[in-house]
């Protein structure tokens, strides 16, 4: 990946200024390949990365989701990963290797919520064989950003 | 706290007496006694060691690991270092004969010159430089010659500046490149002119290069693999920059047979071996590290074109250091000195940087900066740093 995809997967807030002397290149050359990457595609949004866990009035769960599918014959996990990636409530869908199919990531207001659309939305999906549910209960660590990161420089301020 | 003046002065013997302070410790305690400083003072890398090197360091306690080693250093690392130099740097060591595991590069160099200087040698090093070198080879009874390099130069040394000091008392030549606190480095046709002067003299050389893993342009050059040069030199390297692992204290010299055996003698007696902790460190480092070095690498790079493209834009002159983590920009277009420069920042705008004149006279007129440090940090030391400049413009 090159420089600059890394850069803003560090810090997409990152000011297209220090992005181009970090770069050593011009403010327009960073604007233009940025645009480049918008509209081919390559970057497909801006988020950041919360901390839930600190934020009292986060009213939110999330879990993990094991689907096993019924193989077909043409394109049997493309036609059910579109199917559930159409629910708001599904924020990741991955095709994995080993005892289950796709993994998915839910978010709900609570558990019965998220119960609740497993079994009646996702368990219903003619295809699906079976789910297995899986509630998060703490966040250690996300996208590569520790949570729990002592910042605490133990260094001396001045060395040789 | 003890009162030294208490004590009879002659108990300290004079040469030791007359050796300087490292100017960068006497600036250290008025940093140190500041609050909420931006510090670009810090000579060594903000990233943690590396977790692996860490976990394995934590299995060798667990598995009882904690016991003296060979007084050269465990095979095993040994065995390591002579292969790390093979592949990165052309030169090939018997690790049997020729290589020593030290306490930190700065033990390496102490028994180098302890091993190697009589009284009265005179040895050539190049200014602006680290701040141990002239006092060490002072306290081996020999005698410390400054070279100057230029900021013309980019401060690559001169085989003509070199020239000009040389006297038949000239033993050897000491060098550090990349350097610090420049982040200089030398290309390929430095590296022969200063080899083939060593060989035309007959000089021994000692080479520094702790922080050769830190090459962001170009590739880099040992003088240890030129032509006729092993046999005449002493080569010195450490695991603390490349590696982040500076409180493991880890080093190791390699040097010819004869150099080895002598320098081997004094840290056999002063020193028995290197932490065989750190040793093992140091192993699971030449490994598996390569991955951890070149992450660094590439973040340092980054940090390094970001502040050079500030300082410049401030109006502070500064070329593109190829090595290190170090910039060296001129102080040239302010009113003040490097040291007044340095205090005044940190009274002001509370950023720590070390004035130039710690490494050396010729370092007057600029200020070394790290930029081994957080970008976050980076960008308001640059804002603040910016904002000082501007009030000190000629």
């Amino acid at each position: 990946m090159d420089d600059l995809l890394n850069l803003l997967k560090e810090n997409a807030r990152e000011s297209d200024d220090t992005l181009a002397k970090m770069l050593n290149t011009s403010v327009e050359d960073v604007r233009k390949r940025i645009t480049e990457l918008e509209e081919s595609g390559v970057i497909r949004a801006y988020q950041a990365v919360i901390n839930s866990d600190i934020i009292t009035d986060v009213n939110e769960v999330s879990a993990v989701i094991e689907l096993r599918i019924r193989p077909e014959r043409e394109g049997g996990f493309d036609r059910i990963a579109q199917k559930v990636g159409g629910f708001p409530q599904v924020v990741s869908i991955f095709l994995m290797s080993g005892a289950y199919d796709l993994m998915l990531i839910v978010k709900g207001k609570n558990l019965q919520e998220v119960a609740l659309f497993v079994s009646s939305k996702l368990a219903t999906i003619d295809g699906v064989l079976s789910t297995s549910t899986h509630f998060m209960l703490k966040t250690y660590k996300d996208q590569g950003v520790l949570m729990t990161k002592d910042e605490h420089d133990q260094r001396l301020p001045i060395t040789p | 706290m003890t009162n030294d003046s208490q004590l009879p002065p002659d108990f300290v013997a004079p040469h030791v007496r007359n050796l300087p302070k490292s100017g960068i410790r006497a600036f250290f305690d008025i940093v140190a006694s500041c609050k909420d400083v931006i510090s670009l003072g810090i000579g060594e890398p903000d990233f943690d060691t590396p977790w692996h090197i860490r976990a394995r360091v934590i299995e060798a306690i667990e598995s009882g690991a904690t016991k003296y080693t060979s007084n050269l250093g465990s095979p095993e690392l040994r065995k390591e270092i002579a292969a790390y130099t093979a592949r990165s740097y052309g030169v090939t060591y018997d690790w049997e004969k020729e290589i020593i595991a030290t306490v930190g590069v700065s033990e390496a160099f102490d028994i180098a010159f302890r091993a190697t200087l009589s009284p009265g040698d005179e040895v050539l090093y190049h200014e602006p430089c680290f701040v141990a070198y002239a006092p060490l080879i002072r306290t081996a009874h020999a005698v410390p010659v400054p070279v100057v390099t230029h900021r013309k130069d980019n401060f690559r040394l001169s085989v003509a500046e070199l020239e000009k000091c040389l006297t038949p008392k000239t033993k050897a030549l000491f060098i550090n490149y990349p350097n610090n606190p420049t982040g200089a480095t030398l290309n390929h046709a430095d590296v022969k002119a200063l080899a083939d002067f060593a060989r035309r003299h007959n000089l021994l050389v000692y080479t520094d290069e702790v922080y050769s893993e830190l090459t962001y342009e170009g590739d880099r050059y040992s003088i240890a693999a030129e032509p006729g040069m092993k046999e005449r030199t002493v080569f010195l390297n450490g695991f603390s920059k490349a590696w982040s692992m500076t409180g493991f204290r880890l080093g190791f010299v390699c040097a010819p047979p004869a150099l080895t055996e002598a320098m081997m003698k004094i840290h056999q007696y002063g020193m028995m071996c290197a932490s065989s902790l750190s040793q093992v460190a140091g192993v699971e480092a030449l490994q598996n590290g390569d991955d951890d070095i070149k992450t660094m690498r590439d973040s340092y790079k980054l940090r390094r074109n970001y502040v050079v493209a500030s300082l410049n834009e401030m109006g502070l002159d500064c070329f593109m250091p190829s090595g290190a983590f170090y910039v060296f920009p001129s102080i040239a277009s302010t009113t003040l000195t490097s040291d007044e420069f340095a205090l005044q920042l940190l009274n002001q705008e509370s950023v720590a940087s070390v004035p130039g004149t710690a490494f050396g006279t010729c370092g007057e007129g600029f200020i070394r900066c790290s930029y081994a440090t957080s970008m976050a940090q980076l960008k308001k030391a640059m804002e603040r740093m910016s904002n000082f400049v501007k009030r000190h413009t000629k």
